[in-house]
């Protein structure tokens, strides 16, 4: 049964902008998926329909229940309380919806060790590079023990090398954590990296134009960035999102 | 990293930055004596800088009566207006309705001057009262807008995250708009502490005629009836040096509470 499932969803913002039109997907538990698509297509709206934080205006999204009540986010930014500690902003979660039996000190603890910034944990975010800021965002949306995890492009400020290692960072983690990630990205060589399927967003009103199975031996690593079947996973899907942007300008 | 503006901040440079005024100063000080010995004004035209210290020194009875009168007023009239600045702020956070119809009074007792106020308030209230009413009006403005735009001015990220955890109304705003608004409020203060000097020894000038105030305002017209001006620049010059006393507080204060996070109170070395 899927985690998630986006019937018929369309939503279009008061200022009379149509985002999405007509979204037809489900979220599988365990895989990594990606929406992949151009700026503007309404890959973020749909995530964060996905997180309940905007209601569609039309159709309707099913969500199983353990999968809404604990949802991590990773916004574009590190969206860090600048005042507090990194430990301060990773235990923010739990502070906002404080569970019983739960105790924070260890999950902290836990969650930065898994971003492995355990050194860190009096600094502040202004101490930081920008890439170690993204990893206490992630740390901040694994403290809960996510079952879904949504982001929003998070690596997309990053420089290619901090980028590379979070996204292998990333991989790890979700293989030791048994998550679902849904994984919003502008990029075609990242998305095929990561993901095992693709979702991708027509430009704007966004539906879903294809979908990709990304079959490659796990663990993925390195190596698979300058193999072959990466190069051609990458040429396939490249040559789909350019047929997607044709349709879009010649139709507009 | 080592950035030029490293070097700027080293013990030499910020030694001249405090030798350079006070030396300033001195031969200003220096300069004033000179005219009034030379051209041998009277103390009742210029007292010299000499005279008006050892006049602060053998009034210092009655001078530091006064000061501590126009000290508390400033003080009473700052607390009271950050706690009504920072109270309508909240209020104006939580209900557009209320912002919209109580903002514009604020704004018109803000751009109202206070010395055209004052003798209004004198009619109607005790004159102590009154000055500190005065000194609340000109201190509560900048809290009040300050503080405002703070707790308006909180990241749409953040605000979203919140949300996401289902975060109270009263959660999101003690521990997301109030230290998101605290750079802004300090700010708002820094200038209040001023206004509210300036707004008690206005007050207390306008109440001098009206009978009993006895702050330092009241000193110098007092003096200036008798011709005593040796008083009232040492009067004047207790004034100035509470402002500048005040201001290095609220500064000093601004820069604790910040230093380890907020740009303004961070070393550019860093």
């Amino acid at each position: 049964m899927p985690l998630a499932a986006f019937r018929g969803v369309g939503k279009t913002f008061p200022n009379g902008v149509t985002a999405l039109d007509g979204l037809d997907f489900s979220v599988e538990p365990g895989e990594f998926l990606s929406l992949l698509g151009p700026s503007g297509c309404g890959k973020s709206t749909a995530l964060r329909l996905l997180a309940d934080l905007l209601e569609p205006t039309a159709g309707r999204i099913d969500r199983h229940e353990s999968a809404v009540r604990n949802i991590g986010f990773v916004f574009q930014e590190p969206t860090l309380l600048p005042w507090a500690t990194v430990a301060a902003n990773v235990s923010l979660p739990l502070r906002l919806r404080p569970a019983p039996g739960v105790d924070s000190r260890h999950r902290v603890d836990e969650a930065l060790a898994l971003v492995g910034l355990d050194e860190f944990r009096h600094a502040y975010p202004r101490e930081l590079s920008g890439g170690m800021k993204m990893r206490v965002s992630i740390a901040r949306a694994l403290v809960t023990r996510p079952q879904l995890l949504l982001m929003d492009e998070p690596f997309a400020a990053l420089d290619e090398i901090t980028r590379f290692k979070l996204n292998d960072d990333l991989l790890a983690l979700w293989r030791k954590l048994d998550c679902t990630v849904v994984f919003v990205t502008h990029s075609v060589f990242e998305s095929v990296y990561l993901s095992t399927r693709i979702l991708m967003f027509t430009p704007r009103p966004g539906r879903v134009a294809a979908e990709f199975k990304i079959d490659a031996p796990e663990p993925r690593a390195g190596r698979f960035r300058t193999s072959p079947e990466y190069g051609a996973q990458c040429r396939e899907v490249s040559a789909a999102l350019a047929q997607v942007m044709k349709q879009d300008t010649g139709e507009g | 990293m080592a950035r030029p503006a490293a070097a700027a901040r080293s013990p030499a440079e910020r030694m001249l930055r405090f030798l350079l005024p006070a030396l300033a100063l001195g031969l200003a000080f220096v300069a004033w004596e000179a005219i009034v010995r030379i051209n041998a004004l009277p103390p009742y035209i210029l007292p010299g800088p000499i005279l008006v210290f050892q006049t602060l020194f053998a009034d210092w009875g009655v001078l530091s009566e006064s000061l501590y009168v126009t000290l508390r007023t400033t003080a009473l009239a700052l607390l009271l207006a950050t706690v009504g600045g920072v109270l309508l702020a909240l209020l104006f956070a939580s209900s557009r309705l209320v912002e919209l119809s109580l903002f514009p009074f604020a704004v018109v007792l803000q751009v109202t001057p206070i010395i055209a106020i004052a003798p209004l308030l004198l009619i109607y209230l005790e004159p102590n009262t009154a000055v500190l009413v005065c000194a609340w009006i000109v201190a509560f403005f900048p809290i009040l807008s300050n503080t405002a735009l703070g707790l308006a001015s909180v990241d749409h990220n953040l605000r979203e995250l919140f949300a996401l955890y289902g975060a109270s109304r009263w959660k999101t705003l003690l521990l997301l708009r109030i230290p998101a608004a605290l750079p802004y409020f300090l700010g708002g203060l820094r200038i209040a502490g001023g206004l509210a000097l300036i707004g008690a020894v206005v007050a207390e000038i306008a109440a001098g005629t009206a009978g009993r105030g006895s702050g330092l305002a009241y000193r110098i017209v007092e003096s200036g009836y008798r011709l005593n001006i040796p008083r009232m620049f040492a009067a004047l010059l207790l004034i100035s040096l509470a402002g500048i006393a005040i201001f290095a507080v609220l500064s000093l204060l601004q820069h604790l509470s910040l230093r380890r996070w907020h740009e303004s109170a961070l070393d550019r070395e860093s």
